[in-house]
């Protein structure tokens, strides 16, 4: 396959904001983990193609850009639902009952950690302290941050995302 | 003083929340980066700053000017230099540099702003958290509003110094938070610890003088080019200086954030501005500052939080947010808690850190699921001393893991051994 093909599993729009970030970082692999959340903004994930396209892009190889996508928590090499539920699971959290929490959103949505909902609607994921211990227990559902979190009104929370 | 001043919060109280630009200046925002940058030195920056003895709020507490004075400044320095804000908050149980970053954002670029013009930094860059979508949002407005300004980019306040600001969001990971980790990750590497020397003051950020100073840090710079060195030497309580962002978390009244003179005692600080225990819980720990410091008990709680009166108590000040462990919690069970999150986060790279921390964990989760045998402690002993040397491995990443086991095996050690001898966990219903 041509370059030009390998880079093709990216959009120009994507392609554009890379150069751009590229343009302000004095290497092209400085730009890594910049690519790879632009590609997973439209996308939801990094899929194999994007992965080997962006590495192409950066001057990088697959393998090594590969393990820099899968050292970070935020960077998704599988699929993942329309809405990503973290539940923090750090020491404030546990000591005001985390583990609960997470229990009822599992048993609620009928998912282990790690899972996505066969109606690709919720995956649930833990996460380290999201910031906000004073509001301990705390989860974030796709960008917000949801505080003093009660295990019984969990249901009714995730009926706002859709 | 009759009211203490809170020169790092004092303009979101008085608004109630968002401290926009306009708001800002009216409350003499950007005066002091106005005045570095036309009349001062930068070396009279780094003297100002060493004197009025600032040390860094990210944990280690290294004194903030001295830090500074180790870039090469002159002829010497010519070239690309870098000023790195740490903003990645991961340190479990911490919540302080968000609430700076989402109210007062202003506060932190003028702090970024004069600490670049002090060690003539031209780019300076947030590494910030991938969860703060807040921080990210008020950040990136406030830097625009800045360029819009003339106060960043080119020709910073009309002078001849020059200074590019950008934002870094990080893909997510604890290991990011230290210095030369970070610097890998702004490099779109792995974020693996590098070996030190050098350190990144010489050879950072693609090689070049890099400092990397935490976003509490930054933000007192502004009030000590305003104030001076002794207004911020008076406004601590002890041999520190200055005021210090303090949070409770855990079952009190109030959980909360209060910007205090360093060296407030834990007991006023849990008691009167948290509001104490939660009725029918009682206080059997403090994490003093963060998931990787020593735990603290009752004894201690008249101790000042300050950098020097906590670790001669066996502990650190580190964020100084500290984690209440109250009696319903089984001193076993947070010791997994705390072990996973370090065994999770560590890069892999050394094989203490790698292989011991899960092999920690797996032991505790053992004894708390009734499976411990006698001699399990000395081992849990023996290996939290041996993975908690420094030197034994890169970073300080498992040092910082043992501090809360090594204390908890010291405090609570009848517990542990409870769990051992009976076979069960005491803390669990019916267990």
């Amino acid at each position: 396959m041509s370059e030009v093909q390998l880079i093709g599993a990216l959009s120009n729009e994507e392609i554009e904001a890379i150069e751009a970030e590229i343009a302000h970082l004095p290497d092209r692999q400085s730009a890594a983990i910049e690519a790879l959340q632009i590609v997973q903004a439209k996308r939801g994930w990094v899929t194999d193609e994007s992965l080997n396209a962006v590495a192409r892009l950066l001057d990088m190889s697959s393998a090594e850009l590969d393990s820099i996508a899968t050292f970070y928590n935020l960077i998704f090499r599988k699929p993942v639902g329309r809405h990503v539920i973290l539940v923090c699971d750090s020491v404030s959290c546990f000591v005001m009952g985390c583990d609960r929490v997470r229990a009822v959103v599992a048993e609620h949505l009928g998912i282990e950690l790690g899972q996505t909902t066969n109606d690709g609607r919720f995956t649930l994921l833990p996460i380290v302290c999201l910031g906000a211990c004073d509001r301990a227990p705390v989860m974030m559902i796709d960008d917000e941050l949801i505080g003093d979190v009660r295990a019984d009104e969990v249901p009714k929370l995730l009926e706002r995302f859709r | 003083m009759t009211l203490a001043e809170r020169p790092l919060t004092e303009r979101i109280e008085s608004l109630g929340g968002l401290v926009p630009l306009a708001a800002y200046e009216r409350a003499g925002g950007y005066e002091a980066a106005r005045r570095v940058v036309a009349s001062m030195a930068p070396i009279e920056v780094q003297d100002l700053v060493k004197e009025a003895n600032l040390r860094g709020r990210g944990g280690a507490g290294f004194p903030t000017g001295v830090k500074w004075s180790f870039v090469p400044m002159g002829a010497a320095g010519d070239g690309h230099k870098y000023l790195v804000c740490n903003a990645d908050e991961m340190e479990p149980g911490t919540f302080k540099d968000r609430y700076l970053m989402e109210y007062d954002p202003h506060l932190l670029v003028e702090g970024m702003i004069i600490a670049a013009f002090a060690i003539q930094a031209d780019t300076a860059y947030i590494f910030l958290r991938g969860e703060y979508h807040e921080s990210f949002r008020q950040l990136s407005r406030a830097i625009s509003d800045a360029k819009q300004r003339g106060y960043v980019g080119d020709r910073v306040f009309g002078s001849d110094f020059n200074l590019e600001l950008g934002i870094h969001r990080s893909g997510g990971r604890y290991i990011c938070g230290e210095e030369t980790a970070l610097l890998n990750a702004l490099e779109g590497k792995r974020a693996q610890p590098r070996t030190k020397p050098p350190f990144p003051p010489a050879s950072g950020a693609w090689g070049r003088p890099t400092i990397v100073n935490n976003v509490e840090t930054l933000c007192n710079v502004p009030g000590i080019i305003r104030n001076g060195a002794e207004w911020f030497q008076d406004l601590g309580l002890g041999d520190d200086s200055g005021t210090k962002l303090y949070g409770v978390s855990g079952r009190v009244k109030r959980p909360g954030l209060w910007e205090l003179p360093i060296g407030t005692s834990i007991r006023e600080i849990i008691f009167e501005h948290a509001g104490g225990m939660q009725d029918g819980y009682k206080l059997r720990g403090i994490l003093p500052g963060g998931a990787s410091t020593d735990f603290l008990v009752e004894e201690h709680l008249d101790l000042p939080m300050d950098y020097g009166s906590i670790q001669a108590a066996g502990s650190r000040m580190g964020t100084g947010t500290m984690i209440l462990m109250d009696d319903s919690v089984c001193p076993v069970a947070i010791s997994i808690n705390l072990q996973h999150f370090f065994a999770q986060e560590s890069c892999g790279f050394c094989t203490p850190c790698r292989e011991g921390l899960p092999w920690l964990e797996g032991l505790l989760q053992d004894i708390e699921d009734g499976r411990g045998k006698p001699e399990d402690m000395e081992v849990l002993d023996t290996n939290a001393a041996f993975i908690g040397a420094p030197g034994n491995t890169f970073c300080l990443h498992a040092t910082g893991a043992m501090e809360p086991l090594v204390s908890a095996l010291k405090y609570f050690r009848e517990d542990f051994e409870a769990h051992i001898r009976t076979g069960r966990c005491p803390y669990q219903e019916g267990g």
